[in-house]
């Protein structure tokens, strides 16, 4: 006889991870410091990886919850001996509740502290909030596992002072699932549904706009992902996607999400990028597309960051919306050194005409691209254009 | 967050500072070279930013096709070849200023007298993973 929850062969891997933070709370809970909860979980986790495909425990939270008491009590133990051997510790557990309120955003804030650098806030926040191994995140990060290891016992290192429980910063975990959304998809692991799944966490337990604009610019720019490359891995433009191909249940949520958002008129950098998203998964074909509409939310998007990469891409949208030289003209103002102004110049310049001088940028964007998929799409839209002025 | 490849020249590179060729060196500073190295990357690993590094013999081929059903054509070795890549370091840094100060670090490695050679390393970023979020 087995239970209903159990089942051979296959991981829960999805139930796993859900369950990470709240069994690191447990532990935190009964007074043990956050990092060496955190490793006693991880230990855990890499347990039940072994385990649970041969048979899934029937209380699965409270199996890990035992394990990792284990594996703490374990270290403590190793410790203690190492240190002086006359003094006791004590391994008891201490009186103290088991189940307790939710605590998972205090989780979100102190892996996302100011005080650590950005990619050691994502590898932080993957492994304790998302639940991941360090094998796992090493693999998805294209790294040694040992260095990813090393990288998280800094992190932890660095917040070992800070108070579980002191008041954190939305904005720099924001920062922390945005970055890990962009990372996209390489590996075992979807990091872009990582970050969405964590990012409804956060809504669920905070419900500002602003996170909810993070997670609609998700699910808005998920949708299109079907659509957005080639079988043989290359880039398609948002032009040319298959549109029939988005998914329309993503759409139809993130639009829903947001315009929710928007309605408490408190606009913020990730409401107004997912409204920019959504005047795109409005249009059925590209050339609906409500240019006039995107320009004045890019220009909300400048005054809100001031970022000049969102000046670049308003260039872009100004030339779709009133032509290419008012474009150009929009452009003029930008530093060239920006990361794909060469990209931006091009295409204004192919729109206001001028092919030659289009291609020519095109091959100098190509050049400069940052990642190959880029590199790979510029030099077809070069060769696109010399071969059509050489005839 | 970066990767970075550091390639180090057994010839190319514009000549470093203390250019004493390293088969003039005693015994013992050219393991003090070998030892710094090995420092180097341990560090890098402790700091969670090493990615993988690789020695390259100064021995080599030119190799190309010579059409279907025939076999590879080779070359060389070319003694007189201008560029010859000794190893290269990749590191996965927060950014490019870090990967200079990293760079910088293993150029000062010890050679002649023991004084660091302050040699040219060539430093190039990996192409990364187009973003998700463009417009």
């Amino acid at each position: 006889m087995t239970g209903p929850a159990a089942h051979r062969g296959a991981l829960d891997e999805r139930l796993l991870r859900e369950l990470t933070p709240a069994v690191i709370n447990v532990l935190v809970g009964r007074g043990v410091d956050f990092a060496t909860a955190e490793d006693a979980v991880q230990e855990a986790l890499v347990q039940a990886t072994r385990a649970w495909p041969e048979r899934q425990p029937d209380d699965p939270k409270g199996w890990l919850v035992t394990v990792a008491w284990r594996k703490f009590l374990d270290a403590q133990r190793s410790a203690a001996s190492r240190r002086a051997r006359e003094e006791r510790v004590e391994v008891e557990p201490p009186p103290g509740p088991t189940e307790q309120v939710d605590d998972t955003l205090q989780l979100f804030f102190l892996c996302a502290h100011p005080s650590l650098s950005p990619t050691s806030a994502v590898a932080l926040t993957l492994r304790a909030v998302g639940g991941l191994t360090t094998r796992q995140i090493a693999q998805a990060y294209l790294v040694p596992e040992a260095t990813m290891a090393q990288r998280i016992s800094r992190a932890k290192r660095t917040i070992a002072d800070v108070r579980f429980g002191a008041p954190g910063d939305l904005a720099t975990v924001r920062r922390v699932l945005y970055l890990v959304f962009n990372e996209g998809y390489s590996g075992e692991v979807d990091l872009a549904a990582e970050a969405i799944r964590l990012s409804r966490q956060l809504v669920a337990l905070t419900g500002d706009e602003e996170s909810a604009g993070l997670l609609a610019l998700m699910l808005l720019h998920h949708a299109r992902r079907p659509a957005r490359t080639r079988p043989d891995g290359s880039l398609v433009p948002l032009a040319e996607q298959d549109r029939s191909r988005w998914d329309t249940a993503l759409v139809a949520e993130g639009v829903a999400i947001l315009q929710d958002a928007l309605g408490r008129e408190r606009l913020g950098e990730y409401q107004a990028q997912a409204a920019i998203a959504a005047l795109h998964a409005d249009a059925l074909v590209a050339e609906e597309t409500d240019w006039v509409q995107i320009v004045s939310w890019y220009d909300e998007l400048l005054r809100l960051t001031g970022s000049p990469v969102v000046a670049l891409n308003r260039a872009v949208a100004v030339g779709e919306a009133d032509g290419g030289a008012a474009g150009l003209a929009a452009l003029a103002d930008l530093d060239p050194a920006l990361p794909r102004y060469a990209a931006a110049a091009a295409h204004l310049h192919e729109r206001a005409g001028d092919p030659a001088t289009a291609a020519r940028l095109y091959a100098e964007a190509a050049r400069v691209a940052s990642n190959l998929a880029e590199r790979h799409h510029l030099a077809r839209q070069a060769a696109r254009l010399g071969r059509a002025r050489r005839g | 967050m970066a990767k970075y490849l550091l390639l180090k020249h057994y010839r190319g590179a514009p000549a470093p500072v203390n250019d004493v060729a390293m088969d003039q060196w005693t015994p013992d500073e050219v393991q003090a070279h070998f030892q710094y190295m090995e420092d180097f990357a341990d560090r890098l690993r402790d700091q969670g930013e090493y990615v993988d590094s690789q020695a390259l013999s100064s021995e080599g081929a030119w190799v190309r096709s010579d059409g279907e059903g025939r076999p590879p054509v080779t070359d060389g070795p070319f003694a007189e070849t201008k560029d010859l890549i000794a190893g290269w370091m990749a590191i996965d840094v927060d950014s490019y200023d870090r990967a200079l100060e990293l760079a910088a670090e293993l150029s000062a490695a010890p050679g002649a007298g023991g004084e660091p050679i302050h040699e040219w390393l060539e430093l190039r970023p990996f192409m990364g993973s187009a973003p998700t979020v463009t417009e």
